[in-house]
């Protein structure tokens, strides 16, 4: 894997959402696609950098060329998500401290 | 004694959709309150010892608007949401949008995110689940990366380290 090419991969957008597509399993070109509001020729150039950056392969076959993550790479988008968690988890664990202390205060709930 | 995981659950859906869910200990009433009214709000969103809640004001009701604001202690970087209400259920729902203001500190979180809270009571417990639209997938991962709430930059730096595992 390139370092240099896998960062500049991951800084955009669309490729980040291409591979989160693809760890939900492999895909063909128009499947990948679908969801963008961008062409084919475009699709192809993001596969493209994402490929050559070691972060999903071609699988070949018969009739498509269906893409895939590569393993390493299927561990980093699950990686992206725990991240997100964890902001979120931040926030809650002070909501569980607060309701704590409004239990205590107020067992039966808001006061009319 | 039972343990129940308590985790953030956070999942992705078609269509740039996000949804967070979470178990609290604690009646649907007492969730409803802290999630609605501005000062206890501010005390769960306040953010780590860095950040301060600048700006917490919310008219909690249909066509309403509410306006967050953080602001770093160092005063170096500020930011914030803001946004309307279109639907207000207590104490079960709310749907706003949400709008970002990178302030200061830059990012983006694509246009801007319809939100669906649901609260669900069962045996004394609240589950809340977080329905977020960012309408394109696009705008999703852009949101994701910018990082969620109260300053926690989930941004490139942590690329740096998420590339150094991979």
């Amino acid at each position: 894997m390139h370092l240099d090419h896998a960062f500049t991969a991951l800084a955009d957008p669309t490729r980040r959402a291409i591979l989160a597509r693809l760890a939900e399993g492999e895909a063909t070109v128009a499947e990948i696609k679908q969801p963008f509001a961008i062409s084919q020729p475009a699709i192809s150039r993001h596969l493209k950098i994402l490929e050559e950056a070691g972060l999903i392969e071609t699988r070949i076959n018969r009739q498509s060329r269906p893409r895939r993550l590569k393993p390493e790479a299927l561990a980093a988008t699950a990686d992206w998500l725990d991240r997100c968690c964890e902001a979120w988890e931040a926030n809650y664990s002070r909501l569980d401290a607060l309701l704590e202390d409004m239990k205590h205060a107020d067992p039966k709930g808001p006061a009319t | 004694m039972t343990t129940l995981q308590k985790a953030a659950v956070v999942t992705r859906e078609d269509g740039g959709k996000l949804r967070v869910s979470r178990r609290f200990d604690a009646p649907r009433d007492l969730v409803w309150r802290a999630y609605t009214q501005p000062e206890l709000v501010k005390r769960w969103m306040e953010g780590d010892a860095a950040w301060e809640m600048t700006q917490c004001e919310m008219d909690v009701r249909e066509g309403g608007t509410y306006r967050w604001r953080w602001k770093q202690k160092d005063g170096t970087g500020e930011f914030g949401f803001h946004g309307t209400y279109h639907e207000i259920t207590a104490p079960e729902r709310i749907v706003n949008d949400e709008y970002y203001d990178p302030g200061t500190i830059g990012g983006s979180m694509g246009d801007y995110c319809d939100i669906t809270l649901t609260l669900e009571e069962a045996d004394g417990a609240t589950m809340m689940t977080t329905l977020m639209d960012f309408h394109t997938e696009e705008n999703r991962e852009t949101a994701m990366s910018t990082g969620m709430s109260d300053g926690m930059e989930f941004s490139y730096q942590h690329l740096d380290k998420l590339l150094e595992k991979i």
